[in-house]
């Protein structure tokens, strides 16, 4: 049992995905609380128009967290990951079109 | 010929199949479609806070940023607890894993009670449809408090499937249907909760940090 268990870990196709340790999965827990803290303080500084790209970003680093470690992502088959890369894509393509209809518009 | 049959039968029992990697794939399928939906309000928002940027700073004002950050930090503190069942139902540890999700389910529970207190609040402003703060308010302002309600109410929708869901699997795994070596359906509401989570650390920026 504990060998074949093993072995999963080195297989392409993972049936049970691998789980970070109790540790792990705390340490990313507290890198998430201080980004929240972090973004909160963030904005109360007056940034101008740079508050909203910080903020976005610290949002996508937060979501990366998540998704890697929580959703297990990084240690999960390749095609999730290529699902989800193709999702996001569209999802900034559709975004991008419609602020070259926006800023464009007379 | 008999002893044929006898054969396979005994193979059909042996053999019982699961796909955990395909019950894994369908929920990611899933939570895709729910990224894409929640991406369409998104989208609604950028352009419009890209139109009026003024209303949306205005509006904004109205939010309490502490009870936001209180209920991030009770989401992410949520998120982790179910990470955590899951790796106590591996370690064949039942009874850590059901107080871990019970803690989610609390978490929850408080995240949806400080939503009722939140939206109470801008109820008793006048601040709802028709309500006689909204009317005096600008268009970009109305169009701000409009997506709000959209989307954390959505948002909030999709806590209240997210507890449904963990409720179902914590009663699946109070009978031993879900075990330690047969754990996906738990895994599956845990990819959903933190799909709700990703999507709360998005609104939070987006609607309570504007200055």
């Amino acid at each position: 049992m504990e060998n074949t268990q093993h072995n999963d870990h080195n297989d392409d196709h993972i049936a049970v995905a691998h789980h970070p340790s109790y540790g792990v999965n705390i340490l990313v827990w507290i890198g998430l609380i201080s980004l929240t803290c972090i973004t909160v303080s963030v904005a109360g500084i007056n940034l101008g128009s740079l508050a909203l790209s910080v903020a976005l970003i610290i949002a996508i680093v937060k979501s990366l967290f998540v998704i890697n470690f929580f959703m297990h992502l990084k240690f999960d088959n390749k095609a999730l990951k290529i699902f989800l890369g193709i999702c996001v894509i569209t999802f900034v393509i559709i975004l991008l079109l419609t602020f070259f209809d926006l800023t464009f518009r007379t | 010929m008999s002893n044929h049959i006898e054969h396979a039968e005994e193979i059909h029992e042996i053999h019982i199949h699961r796909d955990d990697f395909g019950s894994r794939m369908g929920l990611w399928l899933f939570l895709l479609t729910e990224i894409l939906l929640f991406g369409g309000l998104f989208l609604l928002y950028a352009g419009y806070r890209y139109i009026y940027p003024d209303g949306f700073i205005a509006a904004a004002t109205e939010l309490d940023v502490l009870l936001g950050t209180i209920n991030t930090i009770i989401l992410l503190t949520s998120s982790l607890t179910v990470v955590l069942a899951i790796v106590a139902l591996q370690k064949s540890n039942k009874k850590l894993s059901m107080f871990f999700l019970w803690i989610t389910v609390a978490c929850g529970l408080l995240f949806l009670v400080n939503k009722y207190f939140e939206w109470g609040a801008k109820f008793h402003h006048g601040i709802y449809p028709k309500g006689p703060a909204l009317q005096n308010m600008s268009e970009g302002e109305v169009l701000y408090f409009g997506l709000y309600y959209v989307m954390t109410g959505l948002h909030g929708l999709h806590i209240v499937v997210g507890l449904a869901f963990i409720g179902f699997v914590m009663w699946q795994i109070h009978k031993d249907i879900i075990t330690s070596t047969n754990f996906q359906k738990l895994e599956n509401s845990g990819l959903y909760w933190h799909l709700v989570d990703i999507i709360w650390i998005f609104l939070f920026p987006l609607f309570y940090l504007i200055h």
